[in-house]
């Protein structure tokens, strides 16, 4: 039951989109920086406000009926505290401002963390809310922009929006439901979903460098500056000490075992698999600082090695056409 | 996902339970109070170490039993003991199952409503402060629920303070809303007081010794305010009861007919008094008044005493208007039923103080004689005190020749009985005598302490007339009032704790008369004060719409208001409103640009705006980044300069871009319309 009361609610929500862009607005993504301006804020009581307007009604009744003034006042005086409440909820919202948003490289499928970027306006703002999808959080900003996070698992690869966000609030007293949709424009490149268990890299190979890690004499093997992407095994850390700065071992290219990874060669699988299968032998291939060529339809990446090349060859996987539009 | 309390959000939602429940403290059953904190205690002790509401197991044999308990001890749960009884134990029942923030909610909602009802137990301005302060931290706990408060120490006060401006910032909707709310002519249910408030006052009976309590009760009894000069206090007497009936040691009230006409009295005698008193609620009908009322207020009647009497209790702030004649002559005799009923006297008691009377009437021969030698008898060696000896059976006769001391009730009484053995009829009249004259307000001030009690007498051709023994035994009791005879052995009837007492009430009259007091008839009368004459119920809706939407427009203003930002100093906010006043003119800029690229900006738009801002931007880059502090004057300077600047420049290029808007808005409303069609 719940599950076709939740269908039909959307359903009507998308027709109230087809047909009332207006009132329900912000169906299409927006620049950032963005504001919340009156125009794009909404206000209905929520459940508790509507019960407690009843009680209010029935505690009015109960004084003019005893005639008795004090309590006629404290009646009034809970009104009108309900009425400044709904204006300071209003304001707790307006002219807040999304400056902008962030996310690390991700995959698809794959939990990661958004960071929003909020301008408060020069005011502090507690009780603020946050949903997407089915994430929910609440948040306060202090008087200065601050970065809010927010988990997100982008659907597929590619270029991503992170969709329809319901900012909102029920500060102070929980009486109202003040809220407004945000849909802001900036994508991220999302990296295709790695395959899970996928299996060990074509021919060997991944063995290279292996000589020099495995060799006798350390001294024998060449050292160079550590640079912030090398892999943690590589580093010297006897050298390491004896020069006060981290060392890490230089390890050869073989040009003739060099790897590659061919989307052609793999035969039998959809074109999303492959896709997914080369995103998992691109990251091993990194992890075990092997130098590799990435082949693809229209492309052709290497051989190289590093997090540059990682990140290159993940991009081109990401943005390949999808199935339909490959020759 | 499910919120649960967190531990200070709890704390601060089971102190505001407690609050609420403590304002109905007083009234009560002894047994609850106790019960409710005990339940309240092991609550919050259990959820230490034991998260999780109480079982409804344990919950619910609980609620059988205070429903039980309470109709026990009242015999049923409505009305407005029971009621308010068994809603304090179902609040505090409440915070048994209170885990999440919506159980708080309801249970912080359902505190309101029983905060709201002990107002009905109690009107008065501090009680109503403490209530306003009790809602106060309830909105405070309802604040605290919200998730994500603010990073900070103190959550608590943040909470409480916000409360707090809420409550400020709800008091003009309040009186607004409290002066136009049209009252109703007739209550929708029930008789409204007729569990209203009493408290203790003046008996229909009266056995001496009796008021001792009420002498030294400071409550406020009456007030009031007289259409001309205040009466001497010779004649501040306020006749409230007349007891005729005697059976030795009582003085009881006999119910005399009603009067259809007050009482006539001849032309020009006596002194004629218009006032108008606001009596306290006595849960009594009787209506104190001076001498001989010759008009009857509005819901009350006439007895055949010369009392007034009130058709229903009084347990409302009661006012009233009343015309008195104070020393008349009586047209009337005294028929002779009652003439025999006031000279009755019960056998076998005062049998001295009967042949001391006889012995007068023998001497003196008149009705004057006997009246002058019981007071001289009085003068002689009888002593005014509150704290008198206990008096055994044959109370007349022990306080006459033996103990001799006492205050108002021993003297009438012992005084009528004395009449009454001599032949002359008489009877014994309790009210209010004297009082404090508020200069300030214009009221006199009647306290319960001034009960007093003295003696009428019935001579023929004359009338009644008032005599009171007491002032014989100690005149400045009538002259300077209660309190100052009194004795007064507390040190909360220490002189400047009776004036500040005195200079209080004033407020607790204002707050009587301005708001308790508030019926249908002030608002009309305070409504016709500004004009507004009809006023029926309609109107007083619409008027009430109105200045809503009026309250509402101030508040959409101030929510509207953007926060200026107040960071940096003087010349930040130069440079701020510079960059605002360019960005209305169609120039955006950056938070990062400094003043060569805003200055490009500019150019880039406008090269002949950019040549008349290069001073200013000279000024301000050179103020900003080449001295190290900018000098105050010509910050002011560069100030000036810009406004100016903005002002000659800036405005016709905000007013062209303002046509533009207008006609682009336009343009895409014949766009829209073509594309319709």
């Amino acid at each position: 039951m719940p599950r076709v009361l939740a269908a039909m609610r959307s359903r009507l929500l998308a027709v109230a989109e087809r047909r009332l862009p207006a009132l329900t607005r912000l169906r299409l993504p927006e620049p950032v920086p963005l504001t919340l301006h009156r125009r794009r804020i909404y206000v209905l009581p929520t459940a508790f406000g509507l019960g407690f307007a009843v009680l209010l009604l029935v505690m009015l009744l109960g004084a003019l009926n005893y005639g008795n003034n004090p309590a006629l006042l404290l009646t009034c005086l809970i009104g009108g505290i309900v009425g400044a409440s709904l204006f300071a909820g209003f304001h707790a919202l307006h002219g807040l401002r999304l400056l902008q948003l962030h996310a690390p490289e991700m995959h698809a499928g794959a939990r990661a963390v958004l960071g929003l970027r909020f301008d408060p306006a020069a005011r502090s703002r507690p009780g603020l809310r946050l949903r997407h999808d089915n994430e929910e959080l609440g948040f306060a900003l202090p008087a200065v922009p601050t970065v809010v996070e927010l988990p997100w698992t982008a659907p597929g690869r590619g270029w991503q929006r992170c969709g329809r966000l319901r900012l909102w609030t029920e500060y102070p007293l929980g009486l109202f439901d003040i809220w407004s949709w945000v849909n802001p424009a900036p994508a991220f490149l999302v990296y295709p979903a790695l395959e899970a268990d996928a299996p060990p890299l074509p021919e060997g190979q991944g063995a290279i460098g292996e000589r020099a890690r495995h060799g006798d004499d350390e001294e024998l093997a060449g050292l160079r500056d550590y640079r912030s992407n090398d892999a943690r095994r590589l580093i010297a850390w006897k050298a390491s000490l004896r020069h006060d700065h981290l060392l890490v071992r230089e390890v050869e290219p073989r040009a003739g075992l060099a790897l590659t990874l061919d989307y052609d060669r793999l035969h039998g699988l959809g074109h999303e698999a492959r896709i997914r299968r080369l995103a998992a032998w691109v990251v091993a291939a990194d992890a075990q600082a092997a130098s590799y060529t990435l082949r693809l339809p229209d492309s052709c990446l290497g051989p190289a090695r590093g997090a540059e090349h990682r990140r290159e060859c993940l991009r081109a996987l990401a943005l390949l056409p999808a199935a339909e539009a490959v020759p | 996902m499910k919120r649960v309390l967190d531990r200070a959000q709890f704390a601060l939602l089971v102190v505001a339970v407690a609050a609420t429940i403590a304002t109905h403290l007083p009234h009560l059953p002894a047994w609850l109070a106790p019960a409710l904190a005990l339940a309240i205690g092991l609550r919050v002790g259990w959820r230490r170490g034991h998260p999780g509401s109480v079982r409804a197991i344990l919950r619910l044999p609980l609620a059988a039993a205070l429903l039980v308990a309470v109709v026990g001890e009242y015999g049923n749960v409505f009305g407005r003991d029971p009621g308010s009884a068994f809603g304090c134990g179902l609040l505090a029942l409440k915070l048994l199952e209170t885990e999440t923030p919506r159980d708080a909610r309801v249970a912080l909602a359902f505190c309101a409503f029983v905060l709201m009802s002990a107002l009905l137990f109690e009107q008065g301005l501090p009680f109503t402060l403490l209530v306003c302060a009790v809602l106060i931290l309830q909105v405070a706990a309802l604040n605290r629920l919200e998730p994500a408060p603010l990073p900070g120490r103190q959550p608590l006060w943040r909470s409480l303070a916000l409360a707090a401006r809420l409550a400020l910032v709800a008091t003009p909707l309040a009186l607004v809303g409290f002066v136009l709310v049209p009252r109703l002519g007739t209550p929708l249910w029930g008789s409204p007081g007729s569990d209203g408030l009493g408290r203790t006052g003046l008996a229909d009976s009266m056995a001496p010794g009796q008021f001792n309590d009420l002498m030294l009760d400071d409550s406020p009894a009456l007030r009031v305010t007289f259409d001309a000069a205040l009466p001497p206090p010779s004649a501040q007497y306020f006749r409230t009861l007349v007891l005729s009936d005697f059976d030795g040691t009582t003085w009881t009230r006999v119910m005399s007919g009603l009067r259809h006409a007050p009482r006539p009295v001849q032309a020009g005698s006596g002194q004629r008094y218009d006032y108008r008193i606001t009596l306290e609620p006595s849960r009594q009908r009787w209506l104190p008044a001076l001498d001989v009322p010759v008009s009857v207020p509005a819901g009350a009647v006439l007895a055949g005493d010369d009392t007034l009497i009130a058709n229903l209790p009084v347990t409302q702030p009661r006012e009233y208007a009343v015309t008195s004649i104070s020393g008349g002559r009586d047209v009337e005799s005294l028929p002779g039923y009652l003439r025999q009923r006031l000279l009755r006297l019960p056998p076998d008691v005062g049998l001295r103080a009967r042949a001391l009377a006889a012995q007068w009437r023998a001497e003196a021969g008149n009705d004057a004689g006997v009246v002058e030698r019981a007071l001289a008898l009085f003068r002689s060696d009888f002593s005014y005190t509150l704290s008198p000896p206990l008096l055994g059976r044959d109370s007349i006769d022990e306080f006459l020749f033996d103990t001799r001391s006492g205050f108002c009730e021993h003297y009438a009484s012992a005084f009528v009985f004395l009449m009454r053995a001599a032949g002359i009829p008489a009877r014994v009249a309790t009210g209010y005598q004297g009082g404090w004259w508020s200069g300030a307000g214009g009221y006199l001030l009647v306290r319960q302490s001034d009960a007093h009690a003295w003696a009428e007498i019935w001579r023929d051709g004359v009338g009644w007339l008032r005599v009171d023994p007491t002032a014989a035994v100690a005149p400045q009791r009538i002259d300077l009032g209660a309190r100052q005879v009194n004795d007064a052995p507390k040190w909360t009837q220490a002189g400047w704790v009776r004036a500040l007492r005195n200079h209080v009430d004033l407020v607790n009259r204002w707050w009587t008369q301005g708001v308790v007091r508030f019926d249908a008839l002030r608002q009309r009368a305070l409504l016709s004060e500004f004009g507004i004459s009809h006023n029926e119920h309609g109107d007083l809706l619409l008027m009430l719409a109105g200045a809503l939407a009026l309250l509402m427009l101030l508040a959409t203003v101030w929510a509207l208001h953007a926060t200026r930002d107040r960071s940096g100093d003087a010349l930040d906010r130069v440079w701020r409103r510079l960059r605002r006043d360019l960005a209305r003119a169609g120039v955006a800029s950056r938070d990062c640009d400094g003043p060569s690229t805003l200055w490009q900006r500019v150019r880039d738009i406008d090269a002949e705006l950019a040549r008349s801002l290069q001073p200013v931007i000279d000024a301000y880059a050179r103020l900003r980044y080449g001295v190290a502090r900018p000098d105050d004057g010509e910050v002011a300077r560069l100030s000036l300069n810009a406004r100016q600047w903005s002002r000659q420049r800036l405005q016709r290029r905000r007013l062209a871009r303002c046509l533009q808007s207008v006609a682009a808005a336009t343009g895409i409303n014949t766009a829209l319309h073509r594309g319709r069609s």
